[in-house]
Order: structure tokens, then C-alpha cells, then sequence
């Protein structure tokens, strides 16, 4: 799955974990994160990516296989000697010490002499802009605040790696964005290596150098943002990162990278074929709706078909169009708001159009 | 537009008017709601103690019965023996008392504070018939020498003050002498110092045990699943739901020199049968039976506090490379403290009045002040000490729960 896995900074190999001893909650994982890398674990709750960060820290046992930091194994390496600085969900602050206590304390455990503690301290906070706090405690910290101190103590030590597990769930939209941009930043100018457990696919997608999906304990693809989402490998992950058009179909053809697939309805519908297993067997198109165009100029799409329109959602720069076509009635349109552009009106009957480029053909449905 | 300076409701009403009437119905039923554990409360509890801490201070006996005595012996200076004139009172009060049968009242009152004083009044009850006519200082010394020493008149002038703070003097082991100076009781009489001190000690003992049996306790059941934590905190409740009589008497089963654990001794051949132990009727037996009796009150409010301490913040600071013993001492043990507070505070309170236990598996040397208190209360009838020592316990724990509050906050308190 990830070519330079042997020479990765931290690698999963062959991980197994179960709670129960009955049912797996992290199938055989292999995963490699390079140095230096922003990697994100994105996944629907229950999907094995916390189980994954919490192996990683020591705080779970992978039931098999190894898992690699920086050269060496760490399966038995306790999480105090792992030198893994982790920024939880709910910030795990200490509400009995002052910010500078909390973090002092990394420092103070691995016995830094009082005036390097003093200077790092000092530092950590100038990068969260916190200069001003350091005798206040917790309690007394607005929610973003408390975020910052917590990714500042989780880097003062200057670990190895730092995970950071769902850090900005608590947080209300507009300060969660700012602090993805801050992080995104101390990443960029720290070099460090994260490791970031998220299932909101928008913070995936505009935090990481790259993105692992996970689902149901398995890897579902590994790779950049806009590989992600404009080269989906599977039908889970054009489902679950961005919206996504889908008919299910059989194929009737394969040849030269693209396919042939009858729908429900019986029309064929022309895609590249990803992810098929040969003729006669189903597969899933996914189609992105930005990539539709309405009424095309004939002869610029090499897909087109009759749709209805069913219902139109005004949202400013955009207008969301709901179709049905081909035998389903969810399927999205966004007609830009340009002022050339024709206005639809609901139960309209108009021709939908795309190139066979951006339909792909996945696996099927399960 | 004009500012208006009160909001006035469309009725011409002002809006705090308005305000008041409406939430007043939910007032009273408020208070409705209370009255009956109010009133249960003023009856049974505020005003017994109110009661009682002015008992420890009241002294009422002389003044009603012998009221001219008390007045006269008021201007008499306690230097030389009293003037014919007070005698001739105190001839007169007597035996109007005597008359009123209220004699008995005197002399066990003044027997309090003058030995002999119960035969002295009881023997002038006989005498005083004989005496017809003054001059009655020389016959009432006739009569019985004593009424010669300056002693008895002060000693009657000083029990006959209507408020006095003699039964806290008596309480610490001192009293007033003749001239009204304080001064320490005859080696002898002093019981009630070492009986406070010995009860400080076995309540800070008992603390002090229960802390360091339910520490361990307490952390387990906070850490543990709900499936075995919920047997051990019913395992905890256990002795809650069994008579304290019951409880404590199988203590003496155990541990009584034909006891259970003798018997094992000597049975496994640790002791010889001549070297049976005396584990009970002695401060031992007091101090292993409040332990265990208290000890629910211990883990409980520790164990409330220590389920709030959250498993992420133990996991943070091993993960900012804190080995477990480090964790806990700079992590788990600081949130705690609220926990042994609490826990600390009630053991120690309850401690300070126990009096079942101690009276039973005490024997001498474990008995409490509460002991002294029940014996003032029912054999004795000296209420006055009894509310005086019961006064100075109230206040030592008040003063505890102000130093609580100082230290640790009230507002921190969780029991259960």
C-alpha cells in the first residue's frame, strides 16, 4: 500500500487489534508516515482510527504485528519512555496546575535544568500567543485557549512525534477553522511529525500532507488531499469525502483504461475503470456534482442524459440542483450562479451531460 | 421619549410589584414544603443544643431556692467569717428550703464543690429545729463548726452565682478557689484533660487508619470497571446495612483473649496459651473497632472524588513522560485531596462523639470524653458539666470545619 514503508518514521506492520478476542477492530494494518509529515487517520466513528492513535501512544496493545518509531519497535516501550507528545480530545489539561506548570511538567519530569524549563516554556507559549496566561490555570481558559496550551505542552518537549486525537471536536466552527490554519502553521515551521485522528473531512483535507481513510478497521486509500478526492479508489471513499453521485451498474465492457456499465434503467453509461472487477460484474459509478454540466453544446460530453429537475436549493454562489435521472432521484447538481448562466425551474426536463474522464467506475456496493 | 425610571406594566403595576406577586406562590410552597423537617429540626436539634450550650453556663439552683442568702453573701468580701446579719439570712432561707423540701437540691449542689458539703446541710437540716433565737451565728456554729470557716461561706458564695463558667473550669480539670482565682484541681481529680486529650488522639488515629486502609480502596473502585467496581463498593456498604451493636460485639468475639484470633494464635503455635494477647477493653480494641466501623465514611467521599479524575489526564501525563509513580503523586494524589478532606473531616467529627463503641470494647483505658459525658448526663445528673464538655466538643469541631473551610473550601466537600 505505501512504497516506502521500509524507510518510513513511523509504520504500522501487519497490526492487528481485538478487544474481545472475537471481533477485530484494526484489520492488518500497514501504514507508513514519513518524517516531518502531516498525516490525518479519517474515518466514521467506531472505524479502528483511535484504536490506531491510542497503539501508537502505548495505550493500547496491538494484538499482532509491529509498530515502528523512528527505527525501532515500540510495541513494548511504555508510553512515558515513547517521548510522544499527544494533544487530546478533551484537552487533558490539569486544572491544579497554572499554564506554566502544565507546561513545565514534561520538562520538569525529564529533570531540565529550572532555566531551560523557564526559556521553552517561554517559547511554547509565544508560538500559541498565550504570553499573557501563564498564571492562570485552566479553568479560567476560554476553549480555544485551553486548545493552544494543549498542543503547546504537547510540543515543548520537542517529541518525536505528536498525535493529536479529534483536538478541536469541542471547538465551535469558526474557531475550530482558525485553528486548523494555527496548527496547519506550527507544523509548517516546526517540521515535527503528526499524526492527526479526525473524522470531519474538511479539517482532513485542508490540514494534512496526507490522508489515510479508514473504515471498519481497514485502510481504504492513502494519499494527498486532491489525489483523495479526485481519484477515489473505492466506492466508501468517493462516498465519504466530498459529495458524490453514484449509480450502481453492470458492466458490459472494459478496454483501454475505460468502461462500459448498464444501469437500473438501461442506459450505458461510458467511465474509467478503477476499480472493476471484468464484464458482468457490478460496480458503482461515482460521478462529483461540480464536474455536471446542464444542457451541454452537443458533442462536448460523451455522457448525456434526459433528467427531471426535482428540486432547487438556493445557496448563494451555487445552486443546488436535485435531478432525477437514470432511475435515481438523489442525484446533485451545482449550477454555478454566473450571470450567462440558464435558471432551471422545478420539474423541468433538461439534458445532463459530463466526460466519461470524470465518472469512475469503483467497486460495488456491498 | 421620556425615560421612564420604573417599567409599568399595561395595569399601572409596577413591574417589580408585578414580579414579587408572581413568584410569591412559589415561595410559599417552597416553604410549605420544608416546614415539617423546619419545625422537626428547631424542636429536635436547635433547640436541644441552644438548650444545652446555655446549661453549660446556668446555674439557677441557689439563686430560686435561697435567693436573700444569695444576695446577702453578694456584698460579703470572702476575707472575714459573715456578720451576724448574713447569718440570720441564711438561718431564715434554709429553712424556708427545708420547708419547701428543696433542702436536698441544696446540699447536693454544694457537694459538687465542698466535700462534706451533702452532710452539712442535711446534718443542719436536724440542728436548725433547735435554734429558737439569734444570736444565730453562734448557735448555728454551735450547731456544726463548719458554719465557722470562711471555706463554706465562700464556697457557698461561689456556687450560688446565677451564671457562672465554673462547669467549663471543672470540665478542663480547674475550678475557682475561695478568693475566686482559678486554679488547677488536686492531682487526683484531674481526669477530664487527659480524657480530651486521649479522645484528639483516637479520633486522629481512627482518621489515620481509615485514610490509610481506604486510600488504596477508593483508588481501586474508581479505577476499575463498573462490573467490579460496583461489588466492591457494596462489599464497602456491607457492615452499613448490619447493627453497629451487632458489629461491634463481634469485634469482642474476635479478639477477647478466649477469642477467635487467640484461639488461631495459639492454635498455629505464633503464641504459647500463656501469652494470649489482650486485644480488647483497652485503647487497642477501641481504636481496631472504630477503624473498621468508620471506614465506609472514609472511602466513600474519597471515592466520589477520585471517580472525577478523569483516565485522559493520568494518560496525558504519561504520555508527557511521567512514569506511573510520578503520575501519581503530581497528578492523582493533588486532585484527591478534596476527597481525603471530606473523608478526613466526618471520620474525625464522628470519631470525636463516639460513644457506643468505646463503651462497649473500651474497658478503662479506651473510653472517650463522650463517655464522661453520658455518665454526667445519667448517673451523676450534673448536667451542667455534661453540657460543658458537650460544648467544648461542639466547638473544637466547628472550629475544625472553619479550618476545612479555610484550607480545603466547604463548597469542595462530596460525600458519596
Amino acid at each position: 500500500m505505501d512504497t516506502n514503508q521500509a524507510e518510513a518514521y513511523v509504520s504500522f506492520n501487519e497490526v492487528q487489534k481485538s478487544y474481545d478476542g472475537e471481533n477485530l477492530v484494526v484489520k492488518d494494518l500497514n501504514l507508513g508516515v514519513q518524517r516531518g509529515e502531516f498525516m490525518t487517520m479519517l474515518g466514521p466513528s467506531g472505524s479502528g482510527k483511535t484504536t490506531c492513535l491510542m497503539m501508537l501512544a502505548g495505550f493500547e496493545t496491538a494484538t499482532s504485528g509491529e509498530i515502528m518509531l523512528d527505527g525501532t519497535a515500540i510495541n513494548d516501550v511504555p508510553p512515558w519512555k515513547r517521548d510522544i507528545g499527544i494533544v487530546f480530545q478533551n484537552y487533558a489539561l490539569f486544572p491544579h496546575m497554572t499554564v506554566r506548570e502544565n507546561l513545565a511538567y514534561p520538562l520538569e519530569v525529564r529533570k531540565t535544568p529550572k532555566a531551560e524549563i523557564n526559556e521553552r516554556v517561554d517559547k511554547a507559549l509565544g508560538m500559541v500567543q498565550l504570553e499573557g496566561f501563564s498564571g492562570r490555570r485552566p479553568g479560567q481558559l476560554s476553549g480555544g485557549q485551553q486548545q493552544r496550551v494543549a498542543v503547546a505542552r504537547a510540543l515543548v518537549f520537542e517529541p518525536k512525534l505528536v498525535l493529536m486525537d479529534e483536538p478541536l471536536g469541542a471547538l465551535d466552527k469558526q474557531l475550530r477553522e482558525q485553528m486548523q490554519y494555527e496548527i496547519k502553521h506550527i507544523h509548517e515551521n516546526l517540521g515535527v511529525t503528526v499524526v492527526y485522528v479526525t473524522h470531519d473531512q474538511s479539517e482532513a483535507l485542508t490540514m494534512s500532507n496526507r490522508v489515510c481513510v479508514f473504515d471498519d478497521g481497514v485502510v481504504q486509500q492513502v494519499a494527498p488531499p486532491d489525489v483523495l478526492y479526485e481519484q477515489p479508489e473505492n466506492a466508501f471513499v468517493a462516498q465519504f469525502i466530498g459529495e458524490n453521485n453514484t449509480f450502481v451498474g453492470t458492466v458490459k465492457e472494459a478496454s483501454n483504461g475505460y468502461c462500459v456499465a448498464e444501469v437500473q434503467t438501461g442506459e450505458s453509461l461510458k467511465a474509467l475503470a478503477i476499480n472493476i472487477a471484468g464484464p458482468g460484474t457490478r460496480t458503482t459509478l461515482s460521478l462529483r456534482p461540480e464536474r455536471v454540466s446542464i444542457n451541454p453544446e452537443a458533442g462536448t460530453c460523451d455522457n448525456s442524459v434526459q433528467g427531471t429537475v426535482k428540486e432547487l436549493i438556493y445557496l448563494g454562489d451555487h445552486i443546488r440542483a436535485r435531478l432525477e435521472l437514470c432511475g435515481q432521484d438523489q442525484f446533485i447538481v451545482k449550477v454555478p450562479n454566473a450571470a450567462r448562466h440558464s435558471h432551471l425551474t422545478e420539474g423541468e426536463s433538461v439534458v445532463v451531460g459530463w466526460h466519461s474522464e470524470d465518472c469512475r467506475a469503483l467497486d460495488a456496493p456491498a | 421619549m421620556a425615560k421612564a425610571t420604573q417599567p409599568i406594566m399595561i395595569d399601572g403595576v409596577p413591574l417589580k410589584e408585578q414580579l414579587a406577586r408572581a413568584e410569591r406562590r412559589k415561595k410559599y410552597i417552597a416553604l410549605g414544603m420544608v416546614l415539617p423537617l423546619l419545625l422537626f429540626i428547631i424542636i429536635t436539634f436547635a433547640i436541644p443544643i441552644l438548650s444545652m450550650l446555655f446549661r453549660s453556663v446556668d446555674n439557677p439552683r441557689m439563686v430560686t431556692i435561697v435567693p436573700n442568702l444569695v444576695a446577702a453573701l453578694d456584698d460579703w468580701d470572702a476575707v472575714d467569717l459573715p456578720s451576724e446579719q448574713v447569718f440570720e439570712i441564711a438561718f431564715h432561707d434554709l429553712t424556708a428550703a427545708k420547708k419547701a423540701g428543696h433542702l436536698g437540691k441544696v446540699s447536693t449542689h454544694l457537694n459538687y464543690s465542698l466535700s462534706g458539703g451533702r452532710s452539712l446541710i442535711l446534718k443542719t437540716k436536724r440542728k436548725f429545729k433547735k435554734i429558737k433565737s439569734g444570736p444565730y451565728r453562734e448557735a448555728m456554729i454551735k450547731s456544726d463548726k463548719r458554719w465557722g470557716d470562711v471555706h463554706t461561706w465562700a464556697v457557698i458564695k461561689k456556687v450560688s452565682v446565677p451564671y457562672t463558667a465554673r462547669f467549663f473550669l471543672n470540665a478542663v480539670d480547674r475550678d475557682y478557689d475561695d478568693t475566686g482565682n482559678v486554679i488547677q484541681k488536686p492531682e487526683e481529680y484531674r481526669i477530664y484533660v487527659t480524657l480530651f486529650l486521649r479522645t484528639l488522639w483516637i479520633s486522629l488515629g481512627v482518621t489515620l487508619m481509615t485514610l490509610l486502609i481506604g486510600y488504596p480502596i477508593a483508588y481501586l473502585i474508581s479505577t476499575t470497571p463498573p462490573k467490579i467496581s460496583n461489588l466492591l463498593i457494596i462489599m464497602v456498604l456491607l457492615p452499613f446495612w448490619t447493627s453497629l451493636l451487632v458489629r461491634t460485639t463481634s469485634w469482642i468475639v474476635l479478639l477477647q483473649t478466649q477469642g477467635v484470633l487467640n484461639d488461631i494464635m495459639v492454635w498455629l503455635g505464633i503464641i504459647s496459651e500463656q501469652e494470649r494477647i489482650q486485644m480488647i477493653f483497652n485503647l487497642r480494641g477501641t481504636l481496631i473497632a472504630m477503624t473498621q466501623i468508620l471506614l465506609p465514611f472514609m472511602v466513600l467521599p474519597m471515592y466520589s472524588v477520585m471517580k472525577t479524575i478523569p483516565l485522559y489526564e493520568l494518560r496525558a501525563s504519561q504520555s508527557l513522560g511521567a512514569n506511573p509513580f510520578i503520575t501519581f503523586f503530581r497528578i492523582f494524589w493533588p486532585r484527591s485531596i478534596p476527597g481525603i478532606g471530606a473523608g478526613g473531616l466526618l471520620v474525625f467529627v464522628l470519631s470525636v462523639g463516639y460513644y457506643i463503641t468505646p463503651a462497649l470494647v473500651g474497658g478503662s483505658k479506651g473510653q472517650m470524653i463522650s463517655n464522661q459525658i453520658a455518665f454526667h448526663m445519667k448517673s451523676s445528673l450534673n448536667w451542667g458539666l455534661a453540657a460543658a464538655m458537650g460544648t467544648i466538643l461542639l466547638v473544637a469541631v466547628l472550629i475544625l470545619y472553619w479550618l476545612y473551610d479555610k484550607v480545603v473550601g466547604i463548597d469542595k466537600m462530596k460525600l458519596g
